[in-house]
């Protein structure tokens, strides 16, 4: 996973190629820590296919708001440095992850 | 593996349920759909829990009581029940990943917050409209914010956004709030804290954040938009307007009245060996205090159930 902030996204996510997802938390998103084991292995598994990412929003306030998140958690499928696809809010769990992950590899 | 007591739900019921099962020597597994805690999680500050250390949080309390449980051998898992049987002698719980026996169940559902139900509000969701301050309260720092309710909830939730937005407005369908005296005291000593009566919102409008709504003022029945200043460019909602019980699981199953479960004093439910704990039952009042108390007292009648029934 690799750790994003307001100097890397773009080059992160945004300039990648192929399909990046990010992990948008906060350290006070109960919702958000409690997915993140979940999305750690979820890299294990498909890892090879697609590159994890995650943004610590209190970090990168106005990178995640330029993003149009304004709300946590988000899991978000970037293709060609855009967002494509994403899960939010209550809708974000394990079973909804891993079939947004699904699609795209 | 036939358990003594299978636990739906690990918010503060549940697990109250999971220690009192768990000491009384029972074979006790806890399941959990999402996040261990339920709603309280996401509760910034927990004041009226009797006993709690000074400056408990949601996630501190439920930390200890997972703690608890688990000391005295609850088992935990992760896994979303798809389908029940209750028809038997022993319970069959059907979940997404594996299949249970218990000898009692103990449904802690919880309940989830309560949607506007306007036009435009799932859309937003995420993208200016939510239901969780500590969540999204980040986002807000000098942004305006909008929070609807006039309960304990969303009052309390109000004032700790004004530690981020600029300026936050309560909106709130009657003219006076719900909360409690005290809370309400502090709130209107807050001089970041406004309030909009008599009204509700009827539309939430925005391409990819929230940019707009439409409220409408009960009294007069008069309807205007309100727009993000334009220099923000958007602006927050927190929707904290009651909760819904997650209950539709056991429907034709278990007796229910409007959504909530029905059980007597004791915790018990329409069917033997099956109980029911915290806020997915009727009661009159939804607090972490009485749902530690649901949870205790459905544990210790499973245990008098366990000991009156023979199991095959």
């Amino acid at each position: 996973m690799i750790e994003l902030n307001k100097d890397n996204f773009e080059e992160e996510v945004l300039k990648a190629e192929g399909t990046v997802l990010v992990d948008f938390w906060s350290p006070s998103c109960e919702p958000c820590k409690a997915l993140m084991p979940f999305v750690h292995s979820l890299e294990e598994k498909y890892g090879d296919k697609i590159k994890f990412t995650s943004l610590d929003i209190t970090k990168a306030r106005r990178v995640a708001i330029g993003q149009k998140v304004l709300g946590l958690p988000v899991i978000a499928i970037y293709q060609n440095g855009e967002r494509i696809d994403s899960v939010v809010g209550d809708e974000a769990t394990e079973k909804s992850v891993e079939e947004l992950i699904k699609k795209y590899c | 593996m036939l358990y003594d007591v299978v636990i739906i739900g690990a918010g503060p019921a549940g697990l109250s349920a999971g220690l009192y099962a768990a000491r009384a020597r029972l074979n006790t597994l806890i399941i959990e759909k999402d996040a261990v805690g339920g709603q309280i999680v996401t509760t910034e500050e927990v004041a009226n829990y009797p006993g709690s250390i000074e400056n408990a949080t949601g996630p501190s309390l439920v930390a200890r009581m997972v703690e608890q449980a688990e000391g005295f051998g609850a088992k935990r898992t992760s896994d979303t029940i798809k389908s029940v049987d209750f028809s038997g002698k022993i319970k069959l719980l059907k979940g997404e990943k594996a299949d249970y026996e218990a000898k009692t169940v103990i449904i802690a559902t919880g309940a989830t917050p309560k949607k506007i139900g306007c036009p435009g509000e799932k859309e937003l969701t995420g993208r200016g409209v939510s239901y969780c301050a500590t969540c999204d309260a980040a986002f807000f720092e000098d942004l305006e914010v909008f929070v609807v309710g006039g309960g304990d909830s969303a009052v309390e939730e109000a004032m700790y956004l004004t530690k981020f937005a600029r300026k936050v407005t309560i909106i709130h369908r009657r003219d006076s709030l719900r909360a409690a005296k005290s809370i309400q005291e502090k709130a209107f000593a807050n001089e970041k804290l406004h309030f909009m009566w008599d009204t509700v919102i009827t539309e939430l409008r925005g391409d990819e954040l929230l940019e707009s709504m439409v409220v409408k003022n009960l009294k007069t029945g008069e309807e205007k938009e309100i727009f993000a200043d334009e220099n923000d460019g958007t602006f927050g909602v927190f929707v904290f307007i009651g909760y819904d019980p997650a209950t539709q699981l056991f429907e034709g199953i278990i007796n229910m009245d409007k959504g909530y479960i029905l059980t007597d004093d004791k915790m018990a439910t329409n069917i033997p060996g099956v109980f029911a704990a915290g806020d997915n039952r009727v009661k009159p009042l939804r607090q972490v205090v009485t749902a530690t108390s649901d949870g205790a007292i459905a544990a210790t009648q499973a245990e008098k159930y366990i000991e009156e029934n023979i199991f095959e």
